[in-house]
């Protein structure tokens, strides 16, 4: 059972949350991205062995899309922030 | 045999005096139909050998005679069927079996009886019966091999058999949030869960066993050790501050500081008619964790060593203090390690002959010293080569033993015996460190595996580390608890109890292999429950079965209840022998949970039968089942599916429901629609950016119906939104796709767009909502509703209008939306969910002289397949609004999401299925959803050319239809296409047709 520190709730089992996917991309303007680009913001996935940034959803408690650092060996949760927090890249 | 009776309630092996039993306390229970006696606070096991009862279980595979091997859950032998029909519980060890009254156990795996089983005759076929025997008959020269075996095997090898009834027992779950986790109530475990209690953590301390004491159970009450238990209990009650669980097995070790716990209730507390449960599963997250699970004592393995009567040496130490049980009266310990002497001196007081060999040249004096003033004969540099006996051991060679070469060195002496101890030394306990994926390393001057480590927060103690002495044990316990207490910022300033005095035997020992004389004369077992034997390891050696891993698998070493809690070194110290490495190179097997078995029923806990799962019910559920209405499970929603008051059964009923739409007027439930609601300065530029087609410039007090895409560009949803303000939307999605589109526009709002200004809420909750569709829809909503104007300019085609009721619905406010599912003229009306009922009883009232009738769900599918609308069906996650024939909705002017990956080269090929009609040229059955398409003249084979995703009868038309995707699309209608369905074997001749079936221009509904 992974705890996850939700910033709002506190800490709680990973089944009040729903797993999304990767974090580390960002999306293109709906209205300037050219296709390739959101080929990579949607398709392209890099498989890290440790730390993963993903978004998770707080989907039974606060519904607050978070980003989750977690180890993809440990299972360790190193950080979670509100996805409205993370840094644009 | 002639010793077995009932002299004395407590049975003829009882001592007169001395234990744990509460010998005020007769208890009978049924073994095999027999009444046998014991006193509260005896196992079964122990109730058996107080009667002379060794024998209670043939073997997996060759159906050898077994007896008690040990007195806890590490038993691998003596595994019995509890209880009688649903509640009878397969494969408990008859050494954790807490005794009560009316009990009734059965032996298994044997046929007609243990005392003679026919099944026995597998001992005779043993040649056959290899490592690898299952494999190399898969392999064999054809599949016939295994054709003839299976029958026999799978009758012959095997263990108990589970109930097929329901289980009528309750269980339940708790989760607990406890400072220090404590696991083990051994010396360590308690002087842990005291010192963390008295640092000022909440403590909670998990015991299997129905007392606490570990290894200290197995001493005298009256003795020092004894004292120093009974002490540290009233210390630790002192305190205040331990919960106390026993019963309970940690069986497994999680993530996030989590662990499993299973609670057995005391014997006679189940109670399901009053919800008491048989077990609880705690699920239990503890800030830190001291994990003090002890040590498992290990077999020698010599020719015959599973013959009942041939005992764990611990096993019959315990017997003997902690149940006043004698296992025998003329007793052989074979040892490798000082622990047997107390254990044998233990037996011999009880008035046993008793005969000590010590396999080491040498041993401390002051022990020798001992056990000679106890009466036990000890001979050193000796060692047990066989143990012959049936259904019990009644002769045992001993011979010299040479340590250095690991080999015996001289002629065998024969001796008359009851009972054969052994003692091949102890295992520490590293599953729950496995179960983290923490590899258990060896230390040689243990020859033990000890944990490799520990997460952060956790901490272990005692003999699970490899601590020799009692003093050890109870110090780490207490520096474990330090650092515990510290993860919880409490600080341990005391000193740990002092150990009690008296003579300490470290639990040291020295790895042999199998002692085999010259000719061996019967099998040396390993593995007692698997039947795996040293001849079997040889056997995968030379078959060239090194990896530890392979050799489990291939000989199914280790893979029985007991998991290989007895087996597992000594198999990985002959193999490490083959190798000529160590030990340490040759590696352990992973420990997964659960540490021992797990009752299905508890992990399930209350979530069974109408629990399994939640159920959603509309605001009109209970008026759907008073009237007649056949209810269907929709997601989680309970929805009616038609009302048998028009019909006998679906087919007649449905059709009768169209008709109250084609021809009058219907009323349907589609509460279990999503609605959410969308708020904020900059919705509508929300909207826009959400849906295929444009929603800025939406009026106020008007709905649209708009498509959803993902970010691949595939559909997600469609539904009506309307304006009900500048600033304020209300938005529908399909039932199934709810909690989906809810998240879905979060994450935009949250992830992608954070600077709009909007909010959305779902409200699918708050709104019951019905659908009231027929040529009359209007002449009975204007005498329901008289505050509204129901005229085409008052009120045109998708018009939206909220509405305080008045008179006898005052103080009731609905929202009604004039649009179609049906394509009959039709209008929703959502009311607060709490004057659902009210208002659809209104509209039934109202609705009398047109005759107003519930329609199911099934007629609302089977009307929206005429008019050729898409649901889930054809939206199914892998189709395109192009698929849909809904290209042209998708704005040009704007960008969308999903807009950009729906142009990719292969969502636009030209050859994809797209929606079409379908029809039936002709009478008789027609295919049903999932049917392949081809074209007339293709082969029929393959994946086709698309598929049917939807099918009705038409009673307008007169025919079965349907809608499908198919290649091509509407430029195909008028041809014929085949529709195959591989699953019933049949193809049927159909008709590509436009998929709007009925008036297309939408007479009918614009009106």
């Amino acid at each position: 059972m992974l705890r996850i520190h939700c910033p709002y709730c506190g800490p709680r089992d990973h089944d009040e949350f729903s797993y999304f996917g990767d974090a580390t991309k960002t999306y293109p303007p709906l209205d300037a991205g050219h296709r390739d680009e959101w080929v990579d913001a949607v398709f392209i996935r890099n498989n890290p062995k440790g730390v993963h940034t993903e978004f998770w959803q707080h989907t039974l408690a606060c519904r607050r899309w978070l980003v989750v650092q977690r180890n993809t060996v440990s299972h360790d949760i190193v950080a979670v922030i509100p996805a409205r927090e993370r840094p644009q890249s | 045999m002639s010793d077995q009776s009932n002299s004395g309630s407590g049975g003829a092996f009882r001592t007169p005096g001395g234990g744990r039993v509460r010998r005020d306390q007769p208890v009978s229970f049924q073994f095999q139909g027999k009444t046998l006696s014991g006193y509260g606070g005896d196992t079964v096991a122990a109730t058996l050998l107080a009667n002379g009862i060794h024998l209670v279980a043939r073997s997996f595979k060759y159906h050898r005679p077994r007896g008690i091997v040990a007195a806890g859950i590490e038993e691998p032998n003596a595994l019995l069927t509890v209880g009688e029909g649903a509640l009878s519980e397969p494969n408990v060890a008859a050494t954790v079996i807490e005794l009560q009254s009316g009990l009734v156990t059965h032996t298994q795996n044997a046929w007609p009886s243990v005392g003679f089983d026919l099944m026995a005759i597998n001992s005779l076929l043993s040649p056959i019966f290899v490592a690898g025997f299952y494999y190399k008959t898969f392999k064999g020269p054809s599949l016939k091999a295994w054709m003839f075996y299976e029958h026999f095997i799978r009758r012959a090898a095997g263990l108990g058999v589970a109930s097929q009834l329901p289980d009528p027992d309750r269980y339940d779950w708790h989760h607990g949030f406890p400072d220090v986790l404590v696991i083990g109530s051994g010396p360590a475990g308690l002087s842990a869960a005291l010192g963390a209690a008295q640092a000022g953590a909440d403590v909670t301390l998990v015991e299997q066993d129905f007392e606490l004491g570990g290894s200290l159970l197995s001493q005298p009450v009256d003795s020092t050790q004894g004292h120093w238990l009974a002490k540290i209990l009233a210390d630790i009650e002192a305190t205040g501050r331990v919960r106390i669980l026993t019963r309970a097995t940690a069986f497994g070790l999680y993530d996030g500081n989590t662990v499993g716990v299973i609670e057995r209730s005391a014997p006679g507390v189940a109670d399901p008619a009053h919800g008491v449960p048989r077990q609880r599963l705690h699920i239990l997250r503890a800030k830190s964790l001291v994990m003090a699970c002890g040590a498992l004592e290990r077999p020698l393995v010599f020719a015959g060593n599973d013959r009942p009567g041939v005992m764990l040496s611990g096993a019959v130490g315990t017997y003997v203090n902690r149940y006043g049980v004698m296992a025998g009266r003329r007793a052989i310990f074979g040892t490798n390690n000082d622990g047997a002497y107390l254990d044998a001196m233990a037996l011999a007081k009880a008035g046993a002959d008793v005969t000590l060999a010590d396999m080491r040249p040498q041993a401390a004096p002051d022990l020798l010293r001992l056990a000679g003033g106890a009466g036990v004969k000890v001979k050193l540099s000796t060692a047990i080569v066989q143990v012959r006996g049936g259904h019990r051991a009644n002769a045992c060679a001993l011979a010299p033993y040479d340590v250095a070469r690991g080999t015996i060195s001289g002629g065998l002496t024969e001796h008359d015996v009851d009972l054969v101890a052994m003692s091949g030394g102890w295992t520490p306990t590293v599953h729950l460190t496995s179960h983290r994926g923490i590899k258990p390393v060896y230390r040689a001057e243990l020859a033990s595996f000890v944990p490799g480590g520990f997460d952060s927060d956790h901490f272990g103690a005692g003999s699970m580390l490899g601590t020799q002495t009692l003093g050890d044990a109870i110090q780490s316990g207490w520096n474990a608890a330090r650092q515990a207490a510290l993860v919880c910022g409490k600080v341990l300033e005391l000193v740990p109890p002092a150990a009690p005095p008296g003579r300490d035997t470290p639990l040291r020992f020295m790895p042999v292999g199998p002692i085999i004389s010259g000719k061996p004369v019967d099998k040396s077992f390993v593995d007692f429950q698997s039947d795996v034997t040293v001849d079997d390891i040889d056997l995968a050696h030379l078959e060239g079965y090194q990896s530890v891993e392979h050799l489990k698998r291939y000989t199914t070493l280790g893979m029985g209840t007991d998991q290989g809690k007895t087996s597992n070194l000594n198999a990985l110290a002959i193999m490490a022998a083959k190798r000529g490495l160590g030990v340490a190179e040759v590696g352990t097997t992973t420990f997964r949970p659960p540490y021992t078995p797990a009752t299905i029923g508890a992990l399930a806990g209350r979530s069974v039968r109408a629990h399994l799962a939640p159920v959603r019910r509309t605001a009109m559920h209970d008026w759907h089942v008073k009237n007649g209405g056949v209810m269907m499970e929709a997601g989680y929603w309970m929805r009616p599916l038609w009302y048998n008051t028009h019909g006998a059964n679906l087919s007649q009923a449905y059709r009768a429901e169209m008709d109250i739409v084609r021809e009058r007027v219907g009323i349907a439930d589609v509460s279990t629609l999503g609605k959410i609601d969308v708020q904020g300065p900059d919705a509508a530029e929300f909207l826009n950016r959400v849906y295929v087609n444009g929603f800025a410039k939406l009026a106020v007090g008007k709905a649209r119906y708009g498509f959803m895409l993902r970010e691949d560009g595939i559909v997600m949803d469609d539904g009506t939104t309307s304006r009900i303000g500048e600033t304020e939307f209300f938005m529908t999605t399909t039932t199934a796709q709810a909690g989906r589109v809810m998240s879905h526009l979060e994450f935009l709002l949250q992830v992608v767009w954070p600077d709009l200004r909007v909010t959305v809420a779902s409200v699918s909750d708050q709104w019951a909502a019905m659908s009231v569709a027929g040529p009359k829809v209007r002449e009975v909503l204007k005498v329901a509703f008289p505050e509204v104007d129901f005229s085409n300019e008052a009120f045109p085609f998708m018009g939206v209008l909220d509405v305080p009721l008045t008179r006898a619905l005052a103080g009731v406010n609905v929202r009604i939306i004039r649009l179609t599912f049906s394509g009959e003229m039709a209008y929703e009306v959502y009311a607060p969910t709490h004057h659902g009922q009210c208002v659809w009883d209104h509209l039934l009232e109202h609705g009398k002289p047109w005759n107003l009738r519930p329609y199911g769900l099934e007629a609302l599918g089977s009307l929206r397949i005429e008019k050729g609308h898409v649901v889930g069906s054809e939206m199914d996650g892998r189709t395109t609004l192009d698929d849909m024939g809904m290209g042209k909705m998708a704005s040009t002017v704007k960008p969308f999401w999903g807009d950009a990956l729906r142009r990719s080269d292969h969502l636009v090929r030209t050859d994809r299925p797209t929606l079409v009609g379908l029809e039936s040229t002709g009478e008789g059955a027609s295919p049903s959803n999932g049917a392949i398409l081809f074209f007339a003249d293709d082969k029929i084979s393959g994946h086709g050319r698309g598929h049917i995703t939807s099918t009705t009868y038409s009673k307008t038309l007169g025919k079965a239809i349907g809608l499908g995707l198919l290649q091509g699309g509407i430029s195909r209608v008028g041809q014929e296409v085949i529709a195959a369905s591989p699953v019933h074997g049949r193809q049927y001749r159909l008709r590509v047709v436009d998929p709007c079936f009925l008036d297309g221009e939408g007479v009918r509904y614009r009106g």
